[in-house]
């Protein structure tokens, strides 16, 4: 078998975009490693998936199917790709960022002795892998050393997934059947759902304006409320805001809540934390206010004020609405 | 119950970093430390917990001397007792190393529950819970942002993507990683620091815990963050530079 592992995940009814980018980063370490890649699927039935995934430049499309692999447990998977692992032995196994893997790929990479390099943005020669430290405020560059296949997962968004180009001929797809019993799966899971009536829609937004920590206390968030009025925006937020009940949930962007792309982005008093910017990096104008000139919004900001947004709010609600009389 | 919560403490959020010597970390020397956000929300179940089913809330964390203030901080809000692996060289161990050495601390106390936070605040590798799992054979669950005791074991509810959760039940002894802003958090009362005084931290060692350090996965330098776009960076006085932002709007983004 081949030498670099993608293991793509279905997300509902499709593969996830973070998936296809996930191959094309393993794409890119196979080209400086000069190995081939193959793509795995996990599930009790995978065949629509795979045949939309073989039509891509591939070694092979391996399938691990069994009626204990759905709906998805930590113990089904991570016993499932153990079994892959040991008899393919490859050098990389390489998964998407998303919560599904956070739960069991950390555990199956300890099951071979090794630790997963989690949430990579970059791949550097060497192969050494960068991820973000501190609240996205630093990157570290890590290595892997000793024997054993290393385990990798790649952060949404920060590698291109329309990089390769639809093969000529379709991948050989290879079906396996891991050993499971079903006493191996010791958590029970429900159906998901979705808390809440939804009121506002955020991924349809144009303008939006969202809020932070950095408005200390829930008093002040008509304040912000006033802004995006004036601006015809949506008001949004970052998590700490919707964890402190502050604003409901539905308001949220980032990966535990909407992605966003609207025309504005308007981001006052947050530091820009990676699963915030996730959420809101494919907005078209990032305009940003943080009393810290190193928080990392900046660094996707087309506009930026440094300075107090009790100060700098109350003064752009009035020119906003200055200029639009 | 009888419950851990592993906790680790971390660099304050709004502390200003500078890189070290080294190029390896961050300068830690001035640097204020705080409770990792998501472990004080793994403390608020844990303590929520020993609240409504009785039992006993022991925190555990590795790290330096100073983790101890970080234990005390836990203690007055309300854990029984403290177990500190006293380290000083975390930075060179690996999660599935640290992983290592709180699994041998837990061990011997069998707990029901362990509850970790879903995430550092530091190093943001989001592993540590699931690997001690892993380590010690019990079965977990992760982003739990609620957890009720049942006949059986636990039900759990779990944070998925998009504003989806879903329950999960699993027997017991388990361990959870808990996501933020599950409960609302509690601060610790005089009384709550006072008694904490008198509490148990009980001091281990890696070389107690017969855990060497053997890192597969290295950081091998931290740079600051290269931007990704150029920001026009506008100056001046709060009105000037709201001027200035709604002509920027108005005449290069076409939105006023």
């Amino acid at each position: 078998m081949s030498d670099i592992l993608v293991v793509m995940e279905q997300q509902q009814d499709r593969i996830g975009r973070i998936s296809w980018e996930a191959l094309s980063a393993a794409q890119r370490l196979a080209q400086q490693l000069g190995q081939a890649v193959s793509t795995v699927l996990v599930g009790s039935e995978t065949s629509a998936f795979a045949d939309a995934i073989a039509a891509w430049p591939l070694g092979k499309v391996v399938r691990v199917e069994h009626p204990l692999l759905a709906p998805y447990t930590a113990d089904g998977f991570t016993l499932a790709l153990q079994q892959l692992i040991e008899e393919a032995r490859p050098t990389y196994v390489v998964f998407p960022h998303t919560y599904q893997v956070r739960d069991y790929a950390p555990a199956l990479a300890a099951r071979f002795g090794q630790v997963l390099i989690g949430d990579v943005v970059d791949i550097g020669a060497g192969p050494v892998f960068t991820r973000q430290l501190l609240q996205g405020r630093l990157n570290g560059v890590y290595r892997h050393s000793g024997d054993g296949p290393c385990f990798l997962s790649v952060q949404a968004g920060a590698f291109r997934a329309d990089e390769s180009t639809p093969s000529a001929s379709p991948a050989e797809i290879a079906i396996i059947t891991p050993t499971l019993e079903p006493a191996q799966i010791r958590t029970h899971p429900g159906e998901p759902f979705r808390g809440g009536t939804q009121t506002v829609d955020l991924g349809s937004a144009q303008r939006i304006v969202s809020v932070g920590r950095g408005i200390k206390d829930a008093a002040s968030i008509p304040l912000i409320q006033e802004l995006a009025t004036a601006l015809d925006a949506e008001l949004a937020a970052s998590r700490p805001i919707c964890d402190s009940g502050w604003l409901p949930i539905e308001r949220q962007v980032g990966s535990s809540g909407h992605t966003v792309a609207p025309k504005l982005y308007l981001a006052i008093g947050i530091s820009g934390a990676i699963q915030h910017l996730v959420g809101m990096k494919g907005s078209q104008c990032v305009v940003a206010i943080n009393k810290d000139p190193d928080a990392p919004i900046f660094e996707v900001a087309d506009y930026g004020i440094v300075g107090d947004l009790f100060e700098v709010v109350p003064a752009l609600i009035e020119a906003v609405k200055a200029a639009r009389q | 119950m009888k419950i851990i919560v592993a906790i680790k403490q971390v660099p304050e959020r709004d502390a200003q970093i500078r890189i070290d010597a080294a190029g390896k970390w961050i300068e830690e020397s001035g640097l204020q430390f705080a409770l990792n956000e998501p472990d004080a929300y793994a403390l608020e179940e844990a303590l929520q917990l020993k609240e409504k089913h009785g039992g006993e809330v022991i925190v555990l964390s590795a790290g330096p001397e100073r983790v101890g203030a970080t234990l005390r901080e836990a203690l007055a809000k309300g854990a029984d007792r403290a177990i500190h692996v006293v380290c000083d060289d975390l930075g060179q161990r690996d999660a599935l190393d640290v992983a290592r050495l709180l699994a041998a601390a837990i061990r011997p106390e069998n707990p029901d529950l362990v509850l970790a936070g879903l995430q550092s605040e530091d190093l943001g590798l989001g592993q540590t819970g699931v690997i001690v799992a892993e380590l010690l054979g019990l079965p977990h669950a992760s982003l739990i942002l609620h957890v009720e005791k049942t006949e059986t074991g636990l039900k759990v509810k779990r944070e998925l993507e998009e504003g989806w959760s879903q329950f999960v039940e699993l027997p017991t002894p388990a361990v959870l990683t808990i996501q933020s802003g599950g409960n609302k958090l509690r601060y610790a009362t005089l009384m709550g620091i006072k008694r904490a005084k008198s509490k148990e931290v009980r001091l281990l060692t890696a070389a107690e815990l017969a855990i060497d350090s053997a890192p597969t996965v290295l950081l091998e330098r931290v740079s600051l963050p290269q931007k990704q776009k150029s920001t026009q960076m506008l100056t001046g006085t709060p009105s000037e530079v709201a001027k200035a932002l709604v002509e920027k709007l108005k005449f290069e983004v076409r939105l006023l």
